[in-house]
């Protein structure tokens, strides 16, 4: 009966079931709670919704500014993965595959701030965009974000494993160097560039210190920003409505993750990083 | 005068279109994210506040005042402490959830991939979000109370209590964060040899054995990898305080990083500066000894 102890037993799927029922289920409770009104949710009674209505909806999107704030994180969040997909890959592969006078101290530089605190640069960074005219802007949100230590790191180590027969090939041809970076290097950089492209839009719309710094009037709130000052203001107590806004923030981002989660589980893969 | 060093053409094309590509990013970065953490530390020696928002050249070098207040301020060493204990429950729980969970997943043959996508979902939703649903779960009456009803226990009022605050947060962030490292130990794992688990197997060492005198050491890097990346994580600890219970009841849930916002908000520029910069030395120390204990080991 040696054979018995490789076989996966039947307890230990019952008991990761258990857990991933614990780890889903707030999330369940939140749908749920986010159709019930703000007391039931109080109360605390009822996990299926009794009175349920999509009215904490129609608050958030026609009586709150909803839809201003989901366009701000979706704008925000795309120009900044937009950026590093194209600002890192270039340099990711400069530093990868070419030689250049000061590669190295650009590396250790990029290297050095990988895991520098976000409190660290806030307060000069708001001290530069005051200076700019960017405070209360998108731009000035996006700015500080679209070149990113961690995509450097990522696109350097993914061409790192491409072959260099590949580049010597293209320049036998006559192939100018930066042709060989946007016609053969780049299209080879499809997975790559998927998962700094993901990771980088789910750290962005989550992003919520400097959004909360930059944005000084409510049209600028990007979700989170509007989200947590709600909850700790003076809609607090709803209950049912903050349950709706956070689904709105949630259910996005959790929907992007399922259909690109190949692409995350690569990434921490060849990274070690989220 | 021409050069006497003669250079390749062909070095000196990939040097200038290596720049070009370089370029974009290198001016981006060195002005929003280099510039200012070398800005930060000239700060953290000054004066500045919010009025020398439009001459921040103007301001007084107060040598280490800065350092020297925050040492006896009392708000500071309590949020010190607090940022402690993030850390010192934070990891250790973050790990032995994330360690437990990926030795299962690594003995199941079917659904892996479907338990992992499940167990990684909380990493990827917003922190304000969940501890929106958290501050609510926690309340009285509601969520985990009204399961501790059922049983016929009257719960506490977690977030309302000085010494239940932190831990009810902690146990959140655990749920939060151990996703990242169930997926990072589960890849750890899988390196571990078959045939050397076997031996001893026919060795007759059980399960737990195994566990504790092969797997281990051979996970040992990959483990101290997970502790420090996730020590980094709690040391910054902030949104969950800042949305559950707003740093209190007294300022025992307030972090390092939450005191650096207030004094923002405060208009203590330099201060906040320099109560930045010891978090990053912090952040430092700890990469510092990851480095350190792999060394070690070689």
């Amino acid at each position: 009966m040696a054979a018995t102890s490789h076989r996966t037993p039947r307890w230990l799927y019952l008991v990761l079931t258990v857990g991933l029922v614990v780890t889903v289920l707030p999330f369940v409770w939140m749908v749920l709670g986010s159709f019930k009104p703000d007391a039931e949710v109080r109360a605390g009674d009822t996990f299926w919704p009794a009175d349920g209505s999509l009215d904490n909806y129609g608050t958030l999107f026609s009586r709150l500014d909803f839809p201003r704030f989901f366009l701000n994180s979706a704008v925000v969040a795309l120009a900044v993965t937009a950026g590093n997909m194209v600002f890192c890959s270039m340099l990711g592969y400069a530093l990868a595959k070419l030689r250049f006078p000061g590669s190295r101290v650009l590396f250790a530089l990029v290297l050095g701030t990988l895991m520098v605190p976000g409190v660290v640069t806030f307060v000069p960074l708001f001290v530069l965009t005051t200076n700019l005219g960017l405070t209360d802007t998108l731009l000035g949100m996006i700015l500080p974000f679209v070149a990113g230590p961690f995509g450097v790191f990522l696109m350097r180590q993914y061409v790192l494993g491409l072959p260099d027969e590949l580049i010597e090939a293209a320049r036998v041809d006559g192939a100018g160097e930066l042709r060989i970076f946007f016609s053969v290097i780049l299209p080879l950089c499809g997975p790559a560039l998927a998962t700094l492209g993901v990771l980088t839009f789910l750290s962005s719309w989550n992003n919520f210190l400097w959004p909360l710094v930059v944005a000084t009037s409510e049209d600028r709130y990007t979700l989170p920003v509007a989200l947590a000052l709600y909850a700790v203001g003076e809609n607090a107590t709803r209950y049912g409505l903050l349950l709706a806004g956070s689904v709105v923030v949630v259910i996005p981002v959790i929907a992007v993750f399922l259909l690109l989660q190949r692409y995350i589980m690569q990434g921490i893969a060849t990274t070690g990083f989220k | 005068m021409p050069s006497t060093r003669t250079v390749d053409p062909t070095r000196r094309r990939q040097a200038v279109a290596a720049w070009v590509l370089a370029l974009p990013f290198t001016l981006v970065f060195l002005v929003f994210t280099a510039g200012p953490v070398v800005a930060s530390l000239a700060m953290s020696f000054t004066d500045i506040r919010r009025t020398d928002v439009r001459t921040p050249f103007n301001v007084n070098f107060v040598g280490l005042e800065n350092f020297a207040a925050l040492l006896g301020d009392e708000t500071f060493r309590k949020v010190t402490v607090n940022t402690f204990l993030y850390l010192v429950l934070g990891v250790p729980l973050t790990m032995v959830v994330a360690l437990a969970v990926a030795v299962a997943l690594n003995r199941v043959t079917r659904l892996r991939g479907f338990f992992r996508v499940g167990f990684y979902l909380p990493v990827v939703t917003s922190i304000v979000a969940v501890s929106v649903v958290w501050k609510f779960l926690y309340r009285e009456g509601t969520g985990f109370n009204s399961v501790l009803a059922w049983v016929g226990i009257d719960g506490p009022a977690w977030l309302d209590s000085t010494s239940l605050a932190l831990p009810s947060l902690v146990v959140m962030a655990v749920w939060r964060n151990f996703g990242t490292l169930t997926v990072i130990f589960l890849a750890g794992l899988q390196t571990v040899p078959k045939d050397v688990l076997e031996a001893a197997e026919v060795d007759g060492a059980g399960a737990w054995q195994r566990f504790r005198a092969v797997t281990l050491p051979m996970l040992q890097p990959v483990l101290l990898f997970g502790a420090v990346i996730t020590g980094i994580g709690y040391l910054q600890f902030f949104e969950e305080a800042f949305v559950m219970t707003e740093g209190g009841p007294l300022n025992s849930t307030r972090s390092v990083s939450y005191f650096t916002f207030d004094q923002f908000g405060f208009g203590n520029w330099g201060y906040a500066a320099a109560a930045s910069y010891l978090l990053f030395l912090a952040v430092v120390l700890l990469t510092a000894l990851q480095f350190r204990l792999l060394r070690q080991r070689d």
